[in-house]
């Protein structure tokens, strides 16, 4: 823990907190607002839970943006996990997708019926049970960004080489850098500055985002979750605005490489190719997904259980879409806190532990 | 709302998702009025001139032992701190066994000499009891439950409706340390050094604390939904707030990185052995260092403090920003108490 408190240490916040109110009240003089996008939801938790949103001034803004992947989950996908578990498949999940709402269930809802739902923390758990169980049928729900990806493909490379055959992946695997492009082109996201997420940019490499930022102009930082790395991140956007530029800055170089995580990317590349894919409450943004590749359709729950996971009919009074594209913040949303809370979400945003909906409605009413 | 018509896991987790099915189910038939009413920790009876302190808890704790303890002490801690921080002196317990057939003697045998030693080390009785045995399958090893009785110490006068601003929020300890070391058990998370639970009686805390009788005026063991839930609840509805500063709450460093690991909030994981209490500010230290001459008090200390900022839960965190501490929702941590 010593080396984490070194980035929650209170001195040395202070110290940049000082200098971000030096920075923006120079901006202000220019009647410049710096309209940040955290992209990750990881960013903003710690936003949340550290409360440092409190802590900047007026003219420096904070807006959540899509990189939840429980949020940007299709409602047509909980549909068909619901379908197989309660086909009698064994689902094995991340928690957070548990009360995620479909088109008329979730998840936990079919586990109290008794389906067979099983929460892990690592998505070898669910190849261990299927190694054990030969008997069952196996599907573990692989949703997520490049983080998570070749974790979960590892499971489907260990399967083939075992000759597991009662374990497959209902994939929503989702990417970064084409939802940036997306952002920046729609007219609707007032967004001046990117803060970049951590761990995605440890797999992609920074180099994955030096083609957006060169087309858009926009002033980006790769910044890490902990307070200290959140804080300079926001610092250093503020100083490229002081300074007029627009670049991509690597705040997390602790971790992030320009070239990325080789072997992550190369186990991607072996098992997936990109696909066009439908984001919760954005719609389909082109070249944004990864699916299994031909060879390994073995392993691809929807084509081994003949399930689709685009569509499906959400609530429509959620706002949850404009939330993720930065239009609206939670608070706007005439659901949140009433009839949209983490008991009943109405939307993803609400559901996840990541998502931006449940972090307001935690730390910031 | 997509409310379901089955019990989910969430129910029992100790959170918003309880809170609301015991008021939905169980307050509108049992307790409208009456000692129930309020949903005390246990209830306030008159047998003849004397009053008694009376409460009753189960434990399905998963595995059956653990680092610092197994089902058996917390069977006994958790009633006997029930009782114990409702302001008595526990003195009775009841002692019922539902065991899965298959269960080893051996288990159940060390399961039972831990009862009997975590009882007569507070002075306890075990008075009464029942076992049943179950089919494999219809339960998990073994379950238990207790229920106990204690004298209500005179001098002491709790209720939530006495805590004024500037009263002092205190804990005995380190926080969350059970729910870390039962779940690092249970999901075999090794780590350099062995977290232990803090499983242990808070008998002799309340005793000391009773001596600042005229200025305690709130005490509470925070189990499930940890000391978010505990004062999460107080605060609602009411005409004050707390606001607790994060570089006073005592952490173990080993909790600390489970709960990092697993992406838990320390301040919504269990404690069996740990007291709130919320007292005017002049008897803050004395309680405090009353409680650190104890061993189950060593780490004592001062985390808060009761505002005019109505129903709000507030942390200052350790970097100089604000937030508010929301009460844990669903399943939190299934299992560990």
């Amino acid at each position: 823990m010593k080396y984490i408190d070194g980035f929650r240490d209170s001195n040395a916040a202070s110290i940049v907190v000082r200098d971000i109110h030096r920075l923006a009240s120079c901006l202000a003089e220019k009647s410049i607002e710096a309209r940040i996008m955290e992209v990750c939801g990881s960013h903003t938790m710690s936003i949340g839970r550290y409360g440092i949103r409190q802590m900047l001034p007026e003219n420096v803004k904070l807006i959540s943006g899509p990189g939840c992947p429980v949020c940007v989950t299709d409602a047509a996908y909980i549909d068909a996990a619901v379908e197989l578990a309660g086909r009698g498949v064994h689902v094995a999940t991340f928690g957070d997708m548990l009360k995620v709402p479909g088109s008329s269930a979730t998840l936990a809802d079919a586990r109290s019926a008794g389906a067979c739902v099983h929460v892990c923390y690592s998505p070898l758990d669910a190849l261990s049970f299927a190694r054990e169980n030969p008997d069952k049928e196996v599907v573990f729900l692989g949703i997520g960004f490049e983080t998570t990806v070749p974790t979960v493909i590892s499971i489907v490379k260990k399967a083939r080489t075992e000759s597991l055959k009662n374990i497959s992946v209902l994939t929503a695997f989702k990417l970064v850098p084409p939802a940036l492009e997306a952002l920046a082109n729609d007219e609707d996201v007032a967004v001046n500055a990117f803060l970049l997420p951590a761990h995605v940019s440890a797999v992609i490499g920074s180099e994955a985002y030096e083609g957006f930022v060169e087309r858009h102009r926009l002033a980006c930082v790769i910044a890490g979750f902990e307070p200290l790395d959140i804080l300079p991140g926001v610092q250093g956007l503020l100083q490229q605005f002081a300074e007029g530029r627009s670049d991509l800055e690597n705040q997390y170089s602790r971790v992030v490489r320009r070239k990325g995580n080789r072997i992550a990317l190369s186990l991607m590349e072996e098992y997936l190719e990109p696909a066009d894919c439908s984001w919760r409450g954005i719609g389909t943004i082109p070249g944004s997904g990864l699916v299994l590749r031909e060879e390994f359709s073995d392993y691809d729950a929807a084509k081994k259980y003949n399930v689709s996971t685009v569509g499906g009919t959400p609530d429509r009074r959620c706002r949850c879409g404009d939330v993720l594209r930065g239009i609206i913040l939670p608070g706007e949303c005439p659901l949140m806190g009433k009839e949209c809370t983490p008991l009943f979400p109405v939307g993803p945003c609400m559901v996840s532990s990541e998502g931006s909906c449940a972090a307001y409605y935690r730390y910031s009413r | 709302m997509n409310i379901s018509d089955r019990i989910l896991l969430g129910h029992g987790g100790g959170g918003k998702l309880s809170r609301n099915f015991i008021d939905n189910e169980i307050v509108t038939r049992f307790a409208q009025n009456g000692p129930l009413a309020g949903l005390p920790d246990g209830a306030l009876l008159q047998a003849g001139k004397e009053a008694i302190v009376f409460s009753t808890d189960s434990f399905v704790v998963s595995p059956l032992e653990f680092p610092g303890g197994d089902i058996g002490k917390l069977a006994v801690h958790g009633t006997v701190n029930d009782v114990s921080v409702s302001g008595a002196v526990p003195e009775w317990l009841s002692l019922a066994l539902i065991i899965e057939e298959g269960l080893e003697l051996d288990v159940l045998r060390r399961i039972l000499d831990s009862i009997r030693e975590a009882a007569d080390e507070i002075g306890v009785q075990i008075v009464t009891g029942d076992t049943k045995v179950v089919a494999r399958g219809q339960c998990d090893r073994l379950f238990i439950n207790t229920a106990g009785i204690g004298r209500k110490i005179e001098s002491l006068n709790l209720g939530i409706e006495r805590i004024q601003q500037g009263d002092a929020v205190i804990t005995s300890g380190t926080l969350g340390d059970h729910g870390m070391a039962v779940m690092a058990a249970r999901e075999k998370l090794t780590l350099n050094e062995k977290l232990y639970s803090d499983t242990c009686s808070v008998h002799r805390l309340v005793a000391e604390a009773s001596q600042w009788s005229d200025s305690v005026k709130f005490m509470r063991d925070p189990t499930r939904g940890g000391i978010a839930s505990v004062l999460g609840e107080i605060v609602e509805d009411r005409q004050f707030g707390i606001v607790l500063k994060e570089d006073s709450i005592p952490y173990n460093p080993h909790a600390r990185a489970i709960a990092e690991v697993l992406g838990i909030d320390l301040m919504h994981v269990a404690c069996e052995g740990r007291m709130l209490l919320i007292c005017s500010p002049e008897a803050a230290e004395g309680i405090c260092s009353a409680w650190r001459k104890l061993p189950e008090g060593a780490g004592a200390a001062v985390i808060g403090e009761v505002t005019d900022d109505r129903g709000r839960l507030i942390l200052e965190t350790g970097i100089g920003g604000r937030r508010m501490v929301d009460i844990p929702q669903g399943e939190l941590l299934p299992r560990i108490c």
